[in-house]
């Protein structure tokens, strides 16, 4: 591990080290360049990973406080845990499930496929799916995602096998175990997938790409990075020049370092990212860092979501095998016809009991819960996915009111379903419903949105500087050497899972920062 | 007869390794709580294989007896199961308990609670008519006391190794080399998909 100075101001500062900060710290590390990684979770391991739902949860999850605001179902069901993402190295790559899906052409252009919808605040992306071609390629390469460079598919469990009866009875075409990064044979010196169960906390196998165990220790390798556990980044500072010069942290120990830098990248998920930007607030940046937009925090989106279980007479045992273990994708064209723009997935998903009694219903009691949870062994499970509409007024804001305990205000998030969210979540839960009673269901059940996986959008990039935050490589319109190198960027949300695009971004971020410092430009 | 004292259902690891339940329950233990509830699982149960003893017996540190068996009829009442032993549902009791012993105001509200259980019962809730029962938490729907309960139900009743294996839920998988050699594709009242959709796992 390199050793740099808290005054050497010569390195690139990366703030996370998820799916966009530990591809970042990477790719820059390949290319020669030192990085400071700022994680303010702590190390795990494969062998430290725990399969159990809760005790995991304690030993992965984002737990700081959060309060949330707005008339969506998980203000009132988890009020203080709006969205289910991670503090550890590695991020959220750590629990997500590896789902691993390009951006359909038009998602990179819904304003002028969609038309002007009230309340939405469609925009283009500055970037086309051409232009994302070669790096998406190079994503998928460097993950592993299966079905991609000769990789085959993963084989699907029962849980696969009840959706695929149904989705093909009822005529769905494209149905399989999908794109995942997860290796369904041996490579990059990771085994393949054991079909453990436990993608949610953190694979303990290593079949399942995280930067934990790929990126990160790659980067390690140069002798380039130089990565910080339990380092909680508080204020990032500038010069009197407006560049970005240090990042404010605390340590492990909780004393507080100041680490200088040439370049700093934001990548701590799309609620703490904005949050960090409205916190280094200055006199020269009254409204927050990157902020003269107004877009800093606007535009969260968390993707229309919701998941469908059914019962059926005989077992399925859901649980065993991948968590995401099949899709359906005939759903994710944009067919109006259906009563909505855009369109979504639908993903096989698992929980396991403890989990199941906490969100199959949330707030239910009674014999009616009580027979979903008695019928546990015989269910299928089915999460579905797709593009929901930005809205200037669903956004990240600090909350003076409570704090968290390094004293800085914790982030409210506010998020009101547009119309369309709605009509495409009925639709999707109909749809859900359907694929199982084709399999033969006995009953079906529609779930309400977990706390959010998918955080996207507050720092918006965009052609324009008067109306997002950043360009099209997610450098500020503002700040020229303060990058976002996350979801935060995504200018809509798309149907996709976002890692994929989120790691491609990454790669390509590095290389427009890699040209920047060689042309001194930052 | 050995009783076992109860496992918690919060308790943190710091490493990869799966803990047991501690069971055994020392007799000073047994005897100093301010109020004890006792049970039986019967040997005939599955469940009883993951108890050192069919017998069991809850020490409570604030709550009396007949408190810790009004709750233990709500937890009943709130998430029936008719396959879950009481000794489930007396984890419930025991967190409760934790929890009142932690917090004064929290013991206040379940007292009071258990009060106004029984008074919408017409007498002890935890003697009551089911059907009276269910008229009678009803009507407590909207209090701090009902959330309060029934939220601590979601671990207490479903983070047990009891209730998993009463549900059909096996818990880790890893130290048994996961489910690709044990059963993750063992439907067979469907037809297989075809390989196109799901290839073959690969064994090496």
């Amino acid at each position: 591990m390199a050793k740099i100075g808290y005054n050497d101001d010569s390195a690139v500062v990366i703030i996370g080290s998820g799916a966009g900060g530990g591809t970042l710290a990477n790719e820059l590390c390949q290319k020669g360049i030192k990085v400071v990684v700022l994680e303010a979770g702590a190390m795990q391991s494969n062998a430290s990973f725990i399969n159990d739902e809760w005790k995991s949860f304690a030993q992965l999850a984002w737990l700081d406080p959060r309060t949330t605001s707005g008339s969506f179902r998980l203000a009132k069901d988890f009020p203080g845990l709006p969205a289910w993402i991670c503090k550890t190295v590695g991020g959220t790559t750590t629990h997500w499930a590896g789902a691993s899906l390009r951006f359909q052409e038009r998602e990179f252009k819904v304003r002028s496929e969609y038309g002007q919808l009230e309340g939405a605040n469609l925009m283009d992306w500055p970037l086309t799916l051409k232009e994302m071609e070669p790096w998406y390629a190079k994503a998928e390469d460097k993950m592993g995602v299966t079905r991609t460079n000769g990789i085959p598919g993963l084989p699907g469990n029962n849980n696969f096998k009840v959706m695929y009866a149904g989705a093909t009875k009822l005529g769905y075409k494209e149905v399989h175990t999908g794109n995942m990064a997860i290796n369904s044979q041996p490579r990059d010196g990771r085994g393949r997938c054991l079909q453990l169960g436990f993608c949610f906390q953190g694979c303990k196998s290593g079949a399942k790409w995280s930067t934990l165990y790929t990126e990160l220790p790659k980067a390690d390798a140069t002798g380039n990075l130089d990565l910080r556990p339990e380092s909680h980044v508080t204020r990032i500072e500038h010069n009197a020049a407006g560049k970005v010069s240090a990042v404010v942290y605390f340590d492990k120990d909780g004393k507080e370092q100041r680490q200088k830098a040439r370049i700093v990248c934001v990548a701590g998920n799309s609620i703490e990212t904005p949050r960090l930007l409205l916190l280094s607030a200055s006199d020269m940046f009254k409204d927050g860092l990157a902020n003269s937009s107004g877009q800093v925090g606007r535009n969260y989106m968390r993707h229309m979501t919701g998941s469908v279980y059914a019962a059926f007479k005989d077992p399925v045992h859901m649980f065993r095998g991948t968590t995401m273990a099949g899709i359906v994708r005939d759903e994710a064209g944009n067919d109006t016809r259906r009563g909505f723009v855009g369109g979504y997935e639908m993903e096989t998903l698992s929980l396991g009991v403890p989990f199941m009694a906490a969100f199959l219903n949330p707030g239910g009691w009674g014999a009616d819960f009580t027979w979903w949870m008695d019928h546990y062994a015989q269910l299928a499970g089915m999460w579905l996915v797709g593009e929901d509409m930005p809205r200037e007024t669903n956004r990240i804001t600090l909350n003076a009111k409570v704090k968290d305990k390094y004293g800085s205000p914790v982030a409210n998030v506010h998020f009101d379903d547009h119309p369309n969210d709605v009509a495409m979540r009925n639709h999707a839960y109909t749809q859900g419903e359907r694929v199982y009673e084709a399999a033969g269901a006995i009953r079906t059940f529609r779930t309400p949105p977990y706390p959010s996986t998918h955080n996207l959008g507050t720092c918006r990039m965009g052609a324009s500087a008067s109306s997002s935050v950043c360009n099209a490589f997610g450098q500020t319109h503002d700040i020229s050497n303060l990058f976002i190198s996350d979801g935060s960027q995504f200018t809509t949300g798309g149907a996709e899972n976002p890692t994929l695009t989120i790691v491609a971004l990454a790669i390509r971020q590095a290389d427009h920062i890699a040209g920047q410092m060689s042309r001194k430009l930052i | 007869m050995q009783p076992i004292r109860l496992a918690t259902a919060d308790s943190r690891e710091p490493s990869g390794s799966i803990t047991k339940p501690d069971l055994p329950l020392t007799r000073r233990q047994f005897l100093k709580g301010s109020g004890i509830l006792f049970g039986t699982i019967a040997i005939t149960s599955p469940l009883a294989l993951l108890a050192p003893s069919s017998a069991w017996a809850l020490e409570l540190k604030v709550l009396d007896t007949a408190t810790g068996n009004t709750l233990l009829s709500f937890g009943r009442v709130l998430y029936p199961h008719a396959n879950l032993p009481d000794a489930v549902y007396a984890i419930l009791v025991k967190d409760l308990d934790a929890m009142a012993a932690s917090d004064p105001e929290i013991a206040r509200q379940l007292r009071d609670g258990v009060q106004a259980l029984d008074q919408k019962a017409g007498g002890a809730f935890s003697k009551a008519k089911p059907e009276t029962q269910l008229t009678a938490v009803k009507a407590i729907e909207a209090t701090p006391f009902f959330a309060t309960v029934r939220g601590k139900c979601i671990t207490s009743l479903y983070d047990n190794e009891m209730a998993w294996a009463a549900l059909g839920y096996p818990g880790e998988s890893w130290s048994k080399g996961g489910y690709i050699t044990h059963g993750f594709q063992d439907l067979k009242w469907l037809p297989a998909p075809p390989e196109s959709a799901s290839p073959p796992p690969y064994m090496g």
